[in-house]
């Protein structure tokens, strides 16, 4: 549905070129809903900018549902919707006449039907004659994602959906592109909050002008963590953790002691749903008392601290090995 | 075609509920007309003082008011000096609207939205240029016309009223005011493109009436005389100023350009 091949785009700076994008490769699959993170200034905007032909490539190709960029300009955008990093309304207009206007751009044949369609969707149609400058911040981000959405497009590209608003109003946000989702759009979302991210994306990809990691977020978190379980005991002893370092598929042992008696054991694993039954069994061999089973799970913020300050030394020839890299 | 009209209804529709534009639009159009209707009214009543018969001769010795007397040649002439007003108009009205029209949305930050969709680049420009022209000229027909039925009544003959719609007058209302126009629009996109905030805009880009001064002061100091040789010559300048503000114009209304460049 995207996809890129040695993507970039270099602006004239002071002197030398700013490399915004540098040799992007990516793919974005039909249905999918596809996290773009990475810092500020990191290139994110520029190739969403890049992806809605507003701006040319230096160098490399793009295709977003199989069209050409830079070839097929007015066609792509047709057929992508565009959601800012700040709702950019005409704030003397009413709602409705935002909408319709841009429906009348996109060459909606029932402008009105459509308009009225999405305020209703969106629970904005009792405020429709409202000017855009007395809605809030919700219902101004709301309004940009109805306009977005006005021509149906296949794909849509979300710059920071959820930024700047309070959290009932990113909840509400967050769950209409829920409900995208299951529409089968293509949602290419960039965004800084990562819970947003685990939650709503199939796959995700930390970039800083160049791909530094792209897959699922379990994927990344075992690429960069491995698998681990952690086995919290009553009463610590050092052999518990000797003899589950004997076993012969245990990567490795970390024995944490607790303030008083207590402590745990983490263990790097491959496969803990096959391994955990013999460690539980070796430990209890011990007379170890176990508490809790747990896996341990790293949130995607450890995942994605882990790959940009990693990806600061420079990423690896893939993105999937600089992953696994940073793991050892 | 339909993205155009698109375009140009909704940038009206917007100005409608902008005060400033609304009062640039009209308030200060109808009060550039009602000043030569209120001289035509006074210097058709005012006796004409001693220190003005010299002035008369002057005026008198212009081929333009030969065969007309003092009164008539007063009212013509001091007319026909705010009758330049007219040519103000289609140059500050489009000005005001597009500074307000294009930096109005790179304020707002709607400007990208509104470059992602399918319409070309060249049809918005054209779009965004006709909602400001557009009123300019009609204004300033308009305002013309209003005082053409003043002066059919003001006027203290015919040959006076006749002197309101010689060639002269229909060479500047309508080729040299909407060359005007296409001046002032681009010229508004120019200015548009290196500011952030409308009223800079709109004080930047209403410096483009300055070279009208010539036509209000260059025949008071006889430095250029008031004719249709005049309006053809300023018509010919005008058009070729235009080309050039229409290639720079377009080259800075591009879609890269605006998102890239335009602070």
């Amino acid at each position: 549905m995207i996809r890129t091949q040695e993507l970039s785009k270099h602006f004239r700076g002071n002197g030398s070129p700013v490399k915004a994008v540098d040799g992007l490769n990516l793919e974005v699959n039909e249905g999918e809903v596809f996290g773009f993170l990475g810092p500020n200034g990191a290139g994110k905007t520029t190739t969403v900018r890049l992806l809605t032909c507003l701006i040319a490539p230096t160098s490399g190709r793009a295709w977003v549902n199989n069209l050409e960029v830079g070839r097929a300009d007015p066609q792509i955008r047709a057929q992508v919707g565009i959601l800012t990093e700040s709702p950019g309304l005409y704030e003397r207009l009413s709602a409705r006449r935002n909408l319709e206007f841009f429906a009348e751009l996109y060459g909606v044949k029932d402008a009105k039907g459509q308009t009225e369609k999405y305020l209703r969707l969106l629970e904005l149609w009792d405020r429709r004659e409202a000017e855009a400058n007395t809605l809030s911040k919700g219902m101004k981000q709301k309004l940009a994602i109805a306009r977005a959405l006005l021509h149906e497009p296949p794909v849509l590209f979300l710059d920071e959906p959820t930024s700047a608003l309070d959290p009932e109003a990113a909840k509400t946000v967050r769950d209409f592109i829920e409900t995208l989702r299951g529409q089968g759009r293509t949602i290419f979302l960039c965004t800084h909050n990562l819970d947003e991210a685990e939650h709503l994306c199939d796959r995700i990809a930390v970039f800083r002008q160049r791909l530094i990691a792209m897959d699922t977020p379990e994927a990344l978190r075992r690429q960069l963590f491995g698998r681990q379980t952690v086995v919290d005991l009553a009463r610590f002893d050092d052999r518990f953790a000797d003899a589950v370092r004997s076993l012969p598929f245990v990567k490795h042992v970390e024995a944490v002691q607790g303030d008083e008696e207590a402590g745990k054991l983490v263990i790097s694993l491959d496969d803990p749903p096959a391994q955990n039954p013999r460690i539980v069994l070796t430990l209890v061999d011990q007379g170890a008392q176990i508490q809790f089973v747990n896996e341990l799970r790293h949130s995607l913020e450890d995942v994605y601290l882990s790959l940009i300050h990693n990806g600061d030394s420079g990423p690896g020839e893939h993105p999937h090995d600089w992953g696994q890299g940073a793991a050892q | 075609m339909n993205q155009v009209s698109t375009v140009i209804r909704k940038e009206w529709e917007d100005a409608m509920r902008n005060k400033t534009v609304l009062s640039v639009v009209i308030v200060v159009p109808l009060v550039m007309t009602a000043l030569p209707i209120a001289m035509l009214f006074v210097m058709g009543r005012a006796p004409v003082a001693a220190g003005d018969l010299e002035e008369m001769g002057r005026l008198l010795s212009n081929p333009i008011f030969a065969g007309m007397n003092s009164i008539e040649a007063m009212q013509s002439s001091i007319a026909s000096f705010m009758m330049i007003l007219f040519l103000m108009m289609p140059l500050m009205v489009p000005v005001t609207i597009a500074a307000y029209s294009i930096v109005g949305e790179k304020v707002s930050r709607s400007l990208e939205p509104l470059l992602a969709t399918p319409i070309s680049t060249t049809r918005l420009l054209v779009a965004k240029g006709l909602a400001a022209a557009i009123p300019g000229i009609v204004m300033a027909w308009i305002c013309y016309a209003l005082f053409l039925i003043f002066a059919r009544f003001l006027s203290a003959s015919d040959r006076v009223f006749a002197f309101f719609v010689d060639p002269m007058w229909l060479i500047a209302m309508f080729i040299l005011a909407p060359l005007l126009t296409v001046m002032a629009v681009n010229v508004g996109i120019i200015v548009s493109s290196r500011t952030s905030d409308p009223r800079s805009a709109e004080q930047l880009g209403s410096l483009v009436v300055l070279p009208l001064l010539v036509l209000i002061f260059g025949p008071m100091v006889g430095l250029i005389m008031l004719n249709s040789t005049t309006f053809w010559i300023c018509s010919v300048v005008v058009a070729l100023v235009d080309a050039g503000l229409i290639y720079l114009g377009v080259a800075l209304f591009q879609r890269e350009t605006i998102l890239t460049r335009w602070k």
